[in-house]
């Protein structure tokens, strides 16, 4: 049973459609951007479902994981806050940025939040150099920038998609 | 003849063919130039950076093409800024290469600095110590001193089991990706990968079970470190404790060159034990590569269940007697009958088997051999070609593979054919179901079981294939050179004659037997049948007769009656009994005299391939117990009857043989020990080159002549199937290569991976007899019944059901059967 | 005449709209190309634009073209859209607001050597470009600018999105072909080039996003028009991206040779609180450092005077550095991106940047002595030249050229410090 394939048939032929059909291998980048789209993660049941429809073996498939920063082979949070504090942020205070949004936020690099919905991470640079201090936000929805930034506006920012996910949860039945 | 290119490397000159890359030209020159990612047996990626030379090339002048002269009239040669690697580098014609100067001599010193940071150097507990590539480069060409800081050392997992065969220290891991590249591209297998990346590249397995690979072991063989290493050798030994002895492989008919690894310890009470199983090279064989069943499967032979003394029913009892009362009254009960049979294994050498024929022949007795499959006759006249090789078939050759999965079958050959077909060999495989040699083949034949023969005979010059067969029948008929390998899926002794005689039909009417790779390969079920066959043993096709009429049974290296209980009712109808065996096994039980034979590594002999190669194995152990070697066995009994046969050494049964045998003629053991050189060079001291795999200096066998021409082979008919009533089906026998033999059972590191009892059903064939809930099913066959778990694949074709050999089920050849529901399947 | 060639949307707004764009002269080029020129004419005015790789390496983009072997179908041609040089945002800026003209860029480029299927690899967090850039892909669909026997012509083209997932290696361009065969974005062995054997061992053409983004106004305005910019050996215009100390950091797009002084003093308004300028990278992180002294202010940017500084010019991502940064803990920082971005399949980088991050956090930490730091300079020195693809070497350009030019810093660490 190929959960993937049967939640998203659509996507997946259109995905398998841009590669030659004897290069299904390729379609395991987009597929396990798929995968992520409503788990933030790619569980064991993706690896497989994605190997199955690539044709490759699931070791291929993991370490693709493996191997780019942005999949994720466990659930850490459902906003990941990515903050560059590579050398030109670094330059206009992204580390000082990124330490006190820490304390402020009470959470440290790389440490999930108790309530499962945030991780803060360091990252490398993102083509934001001249609107430091910067960071992205990576969920199931996608990545969106946020740029020129102060602690408060993140803060702001930050809130307001913990507002988004009460707002979500009230809505359902 | 390839061209060929001349080259200098440190002021030698070099000629070697075109597209050779420069460490290999150096290796044929006698240079050596250290690597870690390289391997001759891989195509070069050029990552560990070890192998950097300086390299110059002739200067060209553009406008005339011409050679740019110094003043001396010597070419001008003009060297890169940057060193190259020379595993990436193929020569070209005036090359210049230097190996020695300054540069190079820093980059080793810098590339080992580097490597050696992240390693742990725990040398004096890693079981690589001693024969390590990364320890003797360090001494050979590093720093001796390091700069790193030791607190810095990045620390890793150590005891990282990539399933229950092979195990993974990170630490010592040097990502040269040697192992992940032998799965990828030499087997197919790609079971392990990398994860993550930079300092933290780290090996993983993601399969079911951990790196499911039939050839993982080669892994360990290959990795320049002590990061691989197997379940069965880890922390078993240290390299320079160990002796080394030759022996081929008694797991199939491809008869793998080994090296048995033995030390003395005091568990065995001083004696030596055998400590681990590597390759032997032999190119026109297994080049540097065996299976784990061929690596791991060895454990039977130190089974505490192994009979030590001979034994003598006496009072309805088995009971310990001498070896003279027991050879005694074995010769006493021989000289009486007049009705000798003597079924063998296809497990026994050449001289067991020739000693047994004379001794059957001395009594007009019958020479039976214990296997279901058909023609070793034809391919004694129609096999391999001396010199044959699939190392050298490519473009110009087909290859055709009917009724065998030569992965589970023949491991090598699978991957020799898989290798001759990326080289362009035509390759036709027909099976009824998928195997995992279709993915390499040009042409594939689906046909139903029970039409191998009038498959194969679209194949025959000149007639007209049905449509779906053309292509693949051109393709056939175009091709320059042609083998046909064929094995016994799906087939008993009758369809498997029909099936012979149409290939060696098929071959014979293309007029090239004898020429160069071309010729008919059995597909044997055991490693010796060719060499039975061509001693003199055949099948029967009615075997429980034959039993239950012998007034004296004499069976060695056979179990009849553990494999069917028709054949244990026969041998219980047999006159006297006698059993020359390993174990007390099922045949043993029902025996008058039992006498322990020895296990293949306690004795020499020969055995003689699918490729009709003769090869020599060594002993390696003292015997167990009390045990003989089964031409002794068989020779003792002789010489009881007055009959003059050898049983002092196997070379010396051997020239009997040899003078008895037209194919054999001018044999004897110094010939089966000549080596020639061999590429790549493998095993000597330079261990980073190839790996561990052992160079051959104890004979790389003979191939036997083809038999004179008889009557030519005409093709047959297809056996008749069975009728299937309804609610039965057919089932058909398959191979398998875990299977549970007897010699492979006591490996108690493969269990997990031996095949259960069972029977592999379509889901729809399932449905449509009511069994798509059953989990275990009952077996009826011949008035025996036997339960089997249930297997639902949707690569079996529908309304069959497969059954492995040497499982426990008693199937030999295809038979309409009911399978009834035992137990649901569990809920998942 | 607009300003900008590249950067039109900022003074032509909605040049994102496909109907704008139109109105703006938008696929003039690539109804010409279609209907008037032959793809080797294509090559041709390319060739002769002395257009220049935008990615880095500045290899003219025409012979990379030509290089194309004519008996090996099909071919390809990628976008390389992973701009992932720290220091660099100027493809970005272009897909998102001028994304039409880099597309015909594209389209032209795929023309030029007969592919039909062309690939944009985005890094991966330009998730919201790629979505973007797939309606678009539609719309030109829609409008008969792309698809079967566009514009009455015998060519057919499709365009496909390739989003990648966090590797700088990807953006070197065999690492970048890997990655969209589903493999680990490492770099392959050379030869074989991608012009001969790139995605899925075709013949493949990989030009940056910039470059191709040159290509509409080329081909519509000629050869000659284009060489009015930029010097001889480095015709054109190009998109400086200026990040660090500077008070207004940005693109801008300027002819090539424009100096570095002009750049940082005029266009991004000098340093903030009127401290003195210090060193100056001129390709991102990957850069050699150059002193920053009257002469090197003074020096063009174009690729051969900045290569006279020992420096290059790579994608034009200039990162001011002033009096107040120590260069250690900027050599720490390039080198910590470095060992997060190396590949592993080599050992000298994959060694070599790990080791090189231990020494240079501990001299930027102050806990260090001399012997440490003339050890970090050896290291990279042990890497150069011997590394399997660029980004090892890059690694060590910051390290071996902050060593020489500032060792000071290296040994008065804790000056720095608050």
């Amino acid at each position: 049973m190929n959960t993937l394939l049967s939640q998203y048939p659509a996507e997946i032929d259109k995905i398998l459609s841009h590669y030659p059909p004897d290069q299904k291998r390729s379609a395991v980048m987009p597929l396990l951007h798929l995968a992520q789209r409503e788990a933030t993660y790619v569980s064991a049941q993706a690896l497989k479902d994605i190997a199955e429809i690539c044709e490759i073996s699931i070791t291929d498939v993991a370490s693709i994981v493996g191997y780019y920063t942005l999949y994720y082979d466990r659930p850490l949070g459902r906003y990941h806050i990515q903050v560059c504090t590579d050398l030109p942020c670094a330059l206009r205070g992204a580390d000082k940025f990124l330490a006190e949004l820490c304390q402020r936020l009470g959470l440290k690099v790389g440490e999930p939040s108790p309530d499962g919905l945030f991780i803060i991470e360091e990252v490398k640079c993102l083509a934001a150099c001249h609107r430091a201090p910067m960071f992205q936000v990576q969920s199931g929805e996608g990545i969106s920038y946020h740029e020129n930034q102060t602690v408060e506006t993140a803060l702001e920012v930050i809130e307001a998609l913990r507002q988004h996910v009460l707002q979500e949860k009230e809505s359902q039945p | 003849m390839p061209k060929m290119v001349t080259l200098t490397i440190d002021d030698k000159k070099v000629t070697v063919p075109a597209g050779t890359v420069i460490v290999d030209a150096a290796k044929k020159a006698g240079i050596d130039i250290p690597v870690f990612c390289y391997h001759p047996k891989m195509e070069p990626v050029g990552m560990c950076r070890m192998c950097l030379v300086e390299i110059g090339r002739p200067v060209i002048d553009r406008s005339s093409g011409q050679v740019v002269l110094e003043e001396d009239g010597s070419p001008k040669i003009s060297f890169g800024p940057k060193l190259e690697t020379s595993c990436t580098v193929p020569v070209s014609e005036g090359m210049v290469v230097r190996t020695q100067t300054q540069p190079v001599k820093d980059a080793r010193v810098g590339m080992l600095e580097f490597l050696l940071t992240s390693h742990p150097l725990d040398c004096p507990v890693c079981d690589k110590g001693g024969e390590c590539p990364l320890q003797n480069l360090t001494m050979g060409y590093g720093p001796g001193v390091s700069r790193f800081q030791f607190d810095d050392k990045k620390h890793l997992g150590k005891r990282i089991p990539l399933g229950e065969l092979i195990w993974l220290d990170r630490e010592r891991c040097i990502q040269c990706a040697r192992c992940v590249r032998f799965q990828d591209f030499v087997v197919d297998d790609p079971v392990i990968g990398f994860s993550n990346r930079g300092r933290s590249l780290e090996i993983v397995t993601f399969s079911d079970p951990g790196f499911d690979s039939i050839f993982s072991g080669n892994t360990t063989d290959i990795c320049p470190v002590g990061a691989l290493t197997t379940d069965d050798f880890r922390f078993g030994a240290r390299p320079w404790e160990l002796k080394t002895d030759a022996s081929i492989c008694q797991h199939c008919p491809v008869g793998c060159n080994l090296a048995i690894n033995i030390r003395r310890e005091a568990k065995a009470g001083g004696k030596p034990v055998i400590k681990r199983i590597l390759p032997r090279q032999n190119e026109a064989v297994n080049e540097i590569w065996i299976c784990d069943k061929g690596r791991l499967g060895y454990h039977y032979a130190e089974s505490a269940d192994r009979l030590e003394r001979p034994l003598a029913r006496k009072g309805g009892e088995l009971v310990p007697v001498s070896w003279d009362e027991a050879l005694d009254l074995a010769a006493e009960k021989l000289k009486e009958t007049e009705s000798l049979v003597t079924l063998a294994g296809g497990r026994l050498s050449n001289e067991d088997l020739f000693n047994l024929r004379e001794l059957t022949a001395a009594k007009s007795g019958k020479a039976l051999l214990y296997s279901d499959m058909a023609g070793g006759d034809l391919v004694a006249r129609c096999g391999l070609a001396p010199g044959s090789n699939f190392g050298e078939m490519g473009k110009g050759s087909a290859i055709l593979v009917i009724a065998s999965d030569l992965h589970q079958e023949a491991p090598l050959w699978w991957l020799r054919v898989k290798q001759a077909a990326e080289r362009g060999a035509e390759l036709i495989v027909a099976n009824p179901r998928a195997t995992r040699l279709d993915k390499y083949a040009r042409h594939r034949i689906p046909y139903e079981y029970g039409q191998e023969a009038a498959t194969l005979a679209a194949f025959q010059r000149g007639v007209s294939a049905p449509e779906e067969l053309q292509a693949a029948a051109a393709a056939f008929a175009a091709a320059e050179n042609r083998v046909i390998l064929y094995g016994s899926e799906g087939l008993g002794l009758h369809g498997s004659q029909a099936l012979v005689q149409t290939a060696a039909a098929v071959l014979a009417g293309y007029g090239r037997i004898g020429a160069l790779n071309n010729g008919l390969v059995g597909v044997w079920q055991r490693a010796n049948d060719q060499g039975a066959w061509e001693i003199g043993f055949r099948p029967s096709a009615n075997l429980a007769a034959e039993i239950g009429s012998a007034g004296l049974l004499l069976i060695a290296a056979a179990d009849p009656a553990g494999d069917d209980p028709a054949l244990a009712e026969a041998v219980a109808q047999a006159g006297f009994v006698v059993v020359q065996e390993l174990f007390l096994s099922e045949t043993a039980r029902r025996a008058d005299v039992v006498l322990p034979a020895q296990a293949w590594t306690e004795r020499e002999g020969t055995l003689t391939s699918g490729e009709r190669r003769v090869q020599r194995y060594y002993p390696a152990l003292a015997p167990r117990g009390e045990a003989r070697a089964d031409y002794a066995v068989a020779a003792q009994i002789g010489q009881r009857l007055g009959l003059s046969l050898e049983s002092g050494t196997a070379s010396l049964v051997f020239l009997r043989l040899a003078a008895s045998l037209m194919a054999f003629a001018g044999l004897n053991y110094q010939r089966l020990s000549e080596t020639s050189e061999q590429w790549p060079i493998i095993g000597q001291e330079d261990l980073y080159y190839g790996g561990t795999a052992y160079d051959n200096h104890q004979g790389l066998g003979v191939q036997l002549p083809l038999a004179v021409e008889g009557e030519p082979p005409v093709p047959a008919a297809d056996a008749e199937l069975p009728a299937v009533r309804k609610g039965q089906l057919l089932l058909v026998p398959i191979t398998r290569l875990y299977d549970r033999g007897a010699t492979l059972l006591p490996t108690r590191l493969l269990s997990q991976r031996i095949f259960n009892r069972e029977v592999w059903l379509h889901p729809q064939t399932a449905a449509a007899l009511g069994l798509d809930g059953a989990g275990q099913v009952e077996i009826r066959l011949n008035g025996a019944t036997c339960s089997a778990a249930l297997r639902q694949d949707l690569n079996v074709p529908a309304g069959v059901g497969l059954v492995p050999r040497s499982v426990g089920i008693p199937l030999f050849a295809p038979q309409a059967a009911a399978l009834i529901a035992l137990a649901a399947v569990a809920e998942v | 005449m607009s300003e900008y060639i590249l950067l039109r949307h900022r003074d032509t707004p909605d040049i994102d709209q496909l109907t704008v764009y139109r109105k703006h002269g938008g696929f003039e080029a690539w109804r010409k190309a279609l209907t008037a020129l032959q793809p080797e004419d294509v090559t041709q005015i390319v060739k002769d634009s002395g257009l220049r790789g935008r990615g880095g390496a500045g290899f003219p983009t025409g012979m990379k073209w030509s290089f194309c072997p004519k008996d090996i179908w099909p071919h390809y041609v990628v976008a390389n859209a992973d701009e992932s040089e720290p220091g660099t945002f100027k493809d970005r800026e272009i897909m998102e607001g001028n994304p039409l003209q880099f597309l015909e860029g594209l389209m032209l480029a795929a023309y030029a050597v007969q592919a039909n299927d062309a690939y944009i690899y985005l890094r991966g967090e330009f998730w919201q470009i790629a979505r973007r850039l797939e309606i678009v892909i539609e719309e030109l669909d829609a409008a008969g600018l792309l698809g079967e026997r566009i514009l009455g012509s015998d060519f057919s083209l499709r365009l496909h999105v390739h989003l990648g997932a966090g590797a700088y290696i990807c953006g070197e361009e065999t690492a970048l072909l890997e990655s969209i065969e589903g493999k680990l974005g490492q770099p392959r062995l050379r030869p074989p080039f991608p012009a001969v054997a790139g995605l899925f061992a075709r013949p493949t053409v990989i030009n940056n996003v910039e470059t191709l983004t040159n290509l509409p106004p080329i081909i519509q305005n000629g050869a000659a028009w284009y060489r009015e910019f930029g010097t001889e050996k480095s015709p054109g215009r190009k998109i400086f991206s200026l990040s660090g100390c500077v008070n207004r950091p940005g693109n801008y797009e300027l002819p090539l040779g424009t100096p570095f002084r002009e750049l940082i003093y005029e266009h991004g308004g000098g340093i903030p609180d009127g401290r003195q300028i210090k060193a100056i990278m001129a390709a991102g992180a990957s850069s050699a450092l150059i002193a920053a002294d009257e002469a090197a202010l003074d020096t063009p940017m174009d690729y051969e005077s900045v290569a006279m500084l020992g420096a290059s010019l790579g994608s034009a991502s200039v990162i001011v550095i002033d009096e107040s940064v120590s260069i250690a803990w900027l050599v720490q920082k390039t080198v910590n991106f470095f060992k997060h971005e190396s590949c592993g399949k080599c050992t000298p980088c994959r060694e070599g940047t790990y080791w090189m991050d231990r020494l240079a956090d501990r001299i930027a930490a102050g806990e260090a002595g001399e012997n440490d730091v003339d050890l970090l300079y050896s290291v990279a020195r042990q890497m150069q030249n011997k590394c399997l693809c660029a980004l090892g070497e890059f690694s060590t350009e910051a390290v071996v050229s902050g060593i020489k030019k500032f060792r000071p810093d290296f040994i008065k660490e804790r000056q720095f410090q608050d």
